[in-house]
């Protein structure tokens, strides 16, 4: 069941980026263009995502539990470090060049252009290699806690 | 340059569809739509969690448009850039999502729903340096 809404919800959500057109590049350079060929929809896309999501969540997160699950798996994660800062600044610059998040892409890849195929390819190769590192990092981290203990 | 229509009323439709997709899988499977950790726990070298469900909602995200070619058909997709600077942004919103815990869906929507200071400040970051990328490649250096 939880495989079957889990497709489900990237089948949904696909829909609404193709309905809102947020798999054209040209679309979300366009918004990221103010000086230029501003074209504002983007806000639109968001913005009504984001007021679903903040009244759907609220009611969902009523009941004690989700329909096929223990328990709601949130981020509790509050710090605003450089870590959060630098990925960000990092993930901008690439989205300004391409204009492909990672949802968009993966969906985009249906128009079947190599290109594309090579955007995502080298995102998933960025993926592994970034996690790898702050794993090291992270286990590093504990060793140096493990020992100062 | 490549221009795009304003389109607030598909976009709006799109955006609630969107919101509803993040709601349902919350509310089915208690989690949270950050496209970017989804991918990121699937593809990981070092995670243990089941696989399945993240691969099947990767699938759905490909079944979407895959759906509306066999019926609709898509509409225009206009690529922005070259390979070689699509292949250099991969890596960079590869790394980048990774290391800010987060993307347009997972901090954009999600988290901007939530109310989260974190994904408030990292969606503003990455929109801004965005938009200035734009800024530097289409008007101060004569577009990409």
């Amino acid at each position: 069941m939880r495989t079957l809404f889990s497709f489900l919800a990237g089948l949904i959500f696909s829909i609404g980026l193709v309905i809102a057109d947020m798999t054209n590049p040209a679309k979300i350079a366009n918004f990221l263009d103010i000086a230029g060929s501003w074209d504002p929809s983007l806000i639109f896309v968001m913005g009504g995502a984001s007021v679903v999501a903040f009244f759907g969540f609220r009611i969902v997160q009523t009941r004690q539990q989700p329909l096929f699950g223990e328990r709601f798996v949130l981020p509790d994660a509050t710090r605003i470090d450089g870590r959060l800062i630098g990925g960000s600044v990092l993930f901008g610059v690439g989205w300004g060049l391409s204009g492909f998040c990672p949802g968009p892409a993966i969906a985009g890849l249906v128009w079947g252009r190599w290109e594309t195929v090579l955007f995502v390819a080298t995102m998933v190769a960025g993926m592994i290699a970034a996690d790898w590192i702050l794993g090291q990092q992270a286990d590093t981290g504990r060793g140096q806690q493990q020992a100062a203990e | 340059m490549l221009e795009t229509e304003f389109t607030p009323l598909s976009a709006l439709a799109g955006g609630l569809i969107i919101g509803l997709a993040a709601v349902l899988l919350l509310l089915a499977n208690g989690r949270l739509a950050g496209i970017s950790t989804i991918l990121k726990s699937l593809i990981s070298l070092q995670s243990r969690s089941p696989r399945g469900e993240r691969g099947a909602f990767l699938a759905g995200l490909v079944a979407g448009p895959l759906a509306i070619a066999a019926t609709v058909g898509l509409p225009e997709q206009v690529l922005i850039a070259g390979p070689v600077t699509l292949a250099l942004a991969g890596v960079l919103v590869g790394v980048g999502t990774v290391t800010g815990s987060g993307c347009t869906s997972g901090h954009g929507v999600c988290g901007i729903a939530r109310l989260s200071p974190r994904s408030l400040i990292a969606t503003l970051v990455f929109v801004g340096v965005a938009g200035l990328t734009v800024l530097v490649t289409r008007h101060l250096v004569g577009g990409v």
